[in-house]
């Protein structure tokens, strides 16, 4: 019965993880020029992009999950 | 092909830290040069080798913080890349908190930060250090994050950890010595969804213990708790639990349209155990123009909370345990509006420089309090005018790859 019940268990898992290490990019890697493109950054100028979130960090009482960027300066 | 995802860059954070208090959340500030690098890129790259010299402009609410930034990237075009940025704030204050608690005053904040890249196929790891220093307050942050690439780079998961020590000390008062640390936990996922869509989540989770305040700002409190008319007075020093810990989530998307142009859109919820709950949203389009221009459009929304202990104006000097009037921990609402302009200036390069590129930035931001009063020319109690101000943020850079 245990056996039963742990089989029940594993089998979906091992199924699960299979599948997984078979799953196929779909979008193609000859179907990714646009998201290639400069225009499709999230950050095109990291040095820029980390300096607006330090002005924010230090005026605004949230702080993190901005997707990169460090900064801080409590000149305010 | 592979390799166009595969260029997809890679975002570089420099640590800064440290601040000088007057009207200033310093510590706060010291916390976030633990946000981490992450990465938006599918596949892993080794950032691509270049210099940017800035030059940054802050002027709003009485404030003007300007000054340059420096980096410089070099790797081996193989398995390493290093970085080292130096920064300048020269801050000229006479904000609203300096006006009415203090005077005003003039400090420059410097801050060198470094870092080390490693490449291993579809692993990247990073290291950082930074060393933040003003008169009053020092500040050492260390990092470590680790990016990996997935289903056939259609996924990458970063993974980050940093921690910060503060030291801080006052300009008024040789004996005060306080410490504070700082922890930042980090995980982000980027996805490309479709031919023409790109999702970004990050996470951050932050702790702070130590010294939290700000050791030159007083809270506001009345002369006599039983008759307003007799004014208030600014000689009661704020306290602050020594801890925080604070959780914010995010999700970025990029969608290419059908024509060359891109549009972008986030959205951010954040809340900690000051009770302070904040949502931020933004959209931006960008536009490819002549071939050698890029124009870049902007908008930001953001609205917290205030925290649980702020107070715009206190009865009596002992009213809670923790007392707090930083307008940062007020209710509060800003807008941002801005434009970016970048220029191609060697588009095929030219001997040893592969490109180069001129740019700038600009955003004006308003700033909307709905529980932090003007209280210069000490009006009235009750008669008082909530706050506001807008601010003008300007950057002006040059970058050139190699």
């Amino acid at each position: 019965m245990n056996v039963k019940r742990i089989g029940s268990i594993i089998l979906p898992l091992v199924l699960l993880i299979s599948g997984c290490s078979s799953i196929e990019p779909w979008v193609k890697p000859y179907e990714r020029a646009h998201l290639a493109d400069p225009i499709m950054s999230f950050s095109r100028a990291p040095v820029s992009d980390s300096y607006l979130s330090h002005i924010y960090q230090v005026r605004e009482g949230a702080r993190g999950a901005e997707g990169g960027h460090g900064g801080g300066c409590g000149c305010n | 092909m592979e390799v166009a995802v595969a260029a997809i860059r890679k975002i570089v954070g420099f640590f800064s830290n440290g601040s000088r208090i007057p009207a200033a959340a310093g510590i706060k500030a010291a916390v976030l040069s633990l946000f981490f690098i992450a990465s938006t890129a599918q596949a892993e790259v080794l950032p691509e080798d270049s210099t940017d010299a800035m030059y940054h402009s802050y002027n709003g609410g009485g404030v003007t913080v300007d000054g340059p930034s420096y980096l410089v990237r070099k790797g081996d075009n193989k398995n390493f890349s290093v970085s080292a940025n130096y920064y300048i704030d020269s801050i000229s204050s006479a904000s609203i908190d300096v006006v009415t608690q203090g005077s005003a005053y003039n400090e420059q904040r410097t801050q060198w930060s470094g870092s080390v890249d490693y490449l291993h196929a579809d692993t990247s790891m990073t290291v950082n250090y930074s060393y933040s220093n003003e008169t009053d307050y020092q500040a050492d942050t260390y990092g470590f994050s680790i990016s990996q690439s997935m289903f056939g780079d259609l996924t990458n998961v970063s993974l980050g950890y940093s921690r910060g020590d503060d030291d801080i000390s006052s300009n008024v008062d040789p004996s005060f010595d306080e410490t504070a640390d700082h922890q930042n936990y980090h995980v982000s996922l980027s996805q490309v969804l479709t031919k023409k869509l790109l999702m970004s989540v990050n996470y951050d989770a932050v702790t702070d213990e130590g010294y939290l305040q700000n050791p030159y700002r007083n809270i506001r409190v009345l002369n006599d708790p039983n008759d307003s008319s007799a004014g208030f007075n600014f000689n009661t020093p704020e306290t602050y639990p020594n801890t925080r810990t604070s959780n914010a989530i995010s999700a970025s998307f990029m969608y290419y349209l059908p024509y060359r142009a891109a549009l972008k859109t986030g959205y951010r919820y954040y809340t900690d155990d000051w009770d302070i709950n904040a949502h931020t949203a933004d959209v931006g389009y960008v536009h490819p123009l002549w071939g050698k221009w890029i124009l870049e459009f902007s908008y930001r929304y953001y609205t917290q909370t205030d925290a649980s202990f702020y107070g715009d104006l206190f009865e009596r000097p002992d009213q809670q345990n923790f007392m707090g009037r930083d307008k940062e921990l007020s209710e509060f609402t800003d807008h941002t509006v801005g434009f970016a302009l970048s220029y191609d200036v060697l588009e095929n390069g030219w001997g040893y420089l592969d490109k180069a590129s001129l740019n700038f930035k600009y955003n004006h931001i308003w700033f909307d309090y709905d529980n932090f009063t003007d209280v210069r020319g000490s009006p009235a109690v009750g008669q008082e005018p909530t706050y506001d101000f807008d601010a003008d943020v300007i950057q002006i850079y040059g970058s050139v790859w190699y």
